[in-house]
């Protein structure tokens, strides 16, 4: 596309040809990269960066470091096997009157209940009484206030805080923690769930897949293999649901599936069940919407995979003697492999991070890891965990996507 | 495998059974879309058949409360503000892309594309914390920004799409003419990759349209938009006016089917690939 005609007659060559065309290589090359940095740095910028500054929360936390600055220093040097020494309970009594004056404790004993719940209140009200001490020995008067200061995991914990960068997190993310001298132990069963919802996550990503394959591969070999004037109309089916609003379809299940809605009432009709049966709020509900939703990016790569094999391969194969169900399975399904991968890939991975649909149209126990993030940021507040859980999340999916690419090739991802 | 008449009784049955199994996954994709649009019309607040009479009282409610009326007006202002920013950056984009010897261009093109891949709960958590400290949680602005980064991959992948059949010795022929870069832009290239931008246009449109989880951290009330109010209907009390919104949302994306369907066409027949 660029203009630069070289120039023949004229001045005579002082730059060898080769300079030259490098030359202008490089300057179309300049050219292509200019046009693509807008996207590029807002990108980077308003995606790229927000994800990256997450990703980092999850093992990045100063609240300790920051609001206990004498504490966590006077920590460094302890051995962690008998209770600290003088010097830490003075600084620490330092810190707690300075917690109190700028109204830290909050977030301290927040930070704290995290890692051994029930110690923010006990902080909180520490951090009051401490104020009175105005001189030593500290260590004494500070567990006379409250037993909280000769507790050793109590101790563990803040030294710990004199790092910025935590562990903590993830490891809860995986049903960890550390223990009372900092080793890592596995959570206590009722606080140990994530595992589980993993497990969860993975295990409705791969029923909604399977159940995707199961329902798209024949009405995708029948749109491949019927003419094209009839496979188009019928084409519009698939497309559609494909193009409506996600909440559109989520709201249509909601209503269909209700205890009075339109499914059970037909079902009531035909006499197969003899009182509304639960279909919704549990995973019967969640796999069938989901499937719903992603039948279509189930189908279509499987689709434009079948178009491409020639209807003459099944037919050699049966001229030369295989039975119709040997020939399909041994000539025909084989080529169609390349779609079902990048289909079935694409659907598990959209999978993994669903979270609208789960949410209207599961129970409690059908939320999957996407709600968690989302829970952890918005009510409990607790960011660090938020981080953590998506960290991981994001992880599993850019693998999957990495695979994908190598797969399928981006460039081979078509819309519609 | 058709039914030949020499198909063996095995194969015919495999064969009606085939089709009729299709049948029923057309009409399980098909049935919940189509099976909303009567209840909106329904003039009792109940999602049951047969229709009680019909009525227009639904859209009344979508049409003319303001709780509905202001989400309907956020939508459209947003959306379209995030087309005209996806569409300019994501075809300047591709135009980079497509050029011969472009540095890096899988690992750029994946990164490109990484917004549609990303589950959109971590884009929304992470912009969320990423507004909470730079001031632009409750924007228009933000909820701009953050939905333009979730549609630029669609502009960027149709418009590669038209790209590649492009035929790069049009532009060289018209370079060759003496014509100057602008107006073998606008003259040459624009027309070309029209279909394909402006299919972009409404992919990107609709997916800022249909987005509510980034809407759900990011906006507060005042830029509710429509899938927000639509998901706090759905979990709250479920009012048939959703119904109705939700029957206006299907005649758009049929509409924009149709478009999209069209455009594709015209691409095919402008580049003289003939459509089977």
């Amino acid at each position: 596309m660029s203009t630069t005609v070289v120039q023949i007659a004229g001045e005579p060559d002082t730059v060898p040809l080769r300079l030259k065309l490098q030359r202008i290589e490089r300057r179309r090359k300049l050219k292509a990269v200019t046009l693509v940095l807008p996207l590029l740095l807002f990108i980077l910028f308003a995606f790229v960066l927000p994800i990256g500054q997450m990703m980092f929360n999850a093992v990045h936390d100063s609240t300790l470091l920051t609001l206990m600055p004498r504490t966590t220093a006077a920590l460094r040097a302890w051995d962690g096997k008998d209770l600290p020494d003088e010097v830490a309970y003075a600084a620490l009594a330092g810190d707690l009157s300075q917690a109190w004056e700028q109204k830290t404790m909050g977030a301290i004993g927040k930070r704290m209940n995290y890692e051994l719940p029930g110690t923010g209140s006990e902080f909180t009200s520490s951090a009051q009484k401490a104020r009175t001490l105005s001189a030593g020995p500290y260590k004494a008067a500070l567990i006379e206030i409250s037993p909280l200061w000769a507790r050793h995991d109590v101790w563990s914990l803040l030294k710990r805080g004199s790092s910025a960068y935590t562990a903590y997190y993830l490891l809860r993310s995986v049903d960890y923690q550390y223990g009372p001298d900092s080793q890592i132990v596995a959570s206590p069963p009722d606080n140990s769930i994530f595992r589980m919802i993993f497990l969860r996550t993975l295990g409705i990503s791969i029923a909604v897949t399977a159940a995707t394959l199961l329902l798209g591969f024949p009405l995708a070999y029948l749109l491949a293999t019927l003419p094209p004037k009839t496979s188009n109309l019928l084409m519009i089916m698939v497309v559609l649901p494909f193009w409506t609003s996600l909440l559109v379809r989520t709201t249509a299940w909601v209503v269909l599936l209700q205890q009075h809605g339109v499914v059970n009432d037909v079902l009531l009709a035909l006499h197969l069940i003899s009182q509304p049966a639960e279909l919704i709020y549990n995973r019967v509900g969640t796999v069938l919407a989901m499937t719903h939703i992603q039948l279509p990016f189930t189908l279509l790569p499987i689709y434009s995979v079948m178009k491409t094999i020639p209807p003459i391969h099944v037919r050699a194969a049966r001229s030369l003697g295989a039975g119709p169900f040997y020939a399909f399975w041994k000539v025909y399904f084989p080529q169609t492999l390349p779609g079902i991968a990048a289909g079935c890939l694409l659907t598990f991975i959209l999978c993994l991070g669903y979270y609208i649909t789960p949410a209207l149209v599961g129970g409690p126990n059908d939320q999957m890891i996407s709600y968690f993030v989302a829970h952890y940021t918005n009510e409990e507040l607790n960011w660090g965990m938020a981080s953590a859980l998506g960290a991981i999340l994001l992880t599993a999916t850019l693998l999957l996507y990495y695979v994908f690419n190598k797969l399928v090739g981006v460039d081979r991802i078509k819309l519609g | 495998m058709a039914a030949f008449p020499y198909a063996s009784p095995l194969e015919k049955g495999w064969y009606y059974l085939h089709r009729v199994m299709c049948g029923m996954v057309l009409l399980f994709l098909i049935a919940p879309i189509l099976v909303i649009i009567p209840l909106s019309f329904n003039s009792v607040p109940f999602f049951t058949y047969p229709i009680s009479g019909p009525s227009l009282r639904w859209y009344d409610e979508f049409f003319l409360t303001i709780r509905w009326q202001g989400a309907l007006y956020n939508s459209i202002f947003v959306a379209v503000s995030v087309t005209l920013l996806s569409t300019v950056l994501g075809t300047l984009a591709a135009l980079g892309l497509s050029r011969p010897n472009f540095p890096w261009r899988t690992a750029v093109m994946s990164l490109l594309i990484s917004p549609i891949v990303v589950p959109v709960v971590i884009t929304a958590v992470a912009v969320y914390f990423f507004y909470a400290n730079v001031g632009l949680l409750n924007t228009y602005t933000g909820l701009i920004l953050a939905h333009t980064t979730l549609a630029t991959p669609f502009v960027v992948i149709t418009v590669t799409a038209t790209l590649m059949s492009f035929d790069h010795s049009l532009t060289r022929a018209a370079a060759g003419l003496g014509a100057p870069p602008i107006t073998v832009f606008f003259k040459v290239i624009l027309p070309l990759i029209l279909p394909g931008m402006i299919s972009g246009a409404l992919f990107a449109f609709g997916t800022s349209f249909d987005e509510v989880v980034v809407a759900l951290f990011i906006a507060s009330a005042g830029q509710r938009t429509l899938p927000k109010v639509m998901f706090s209907g759905i979990r709250e009390q479920i009012s048939p006016t959703i119904t109705a919104a939700a029957t206006v949302l299907i005649l758009f994306s049929i509409a924009m089917l149709t478009t999209v369907e069209l455009l594709r066409r015209r691409s095919e027949r402008m580049r003289g690939i003939r459509s089977n």
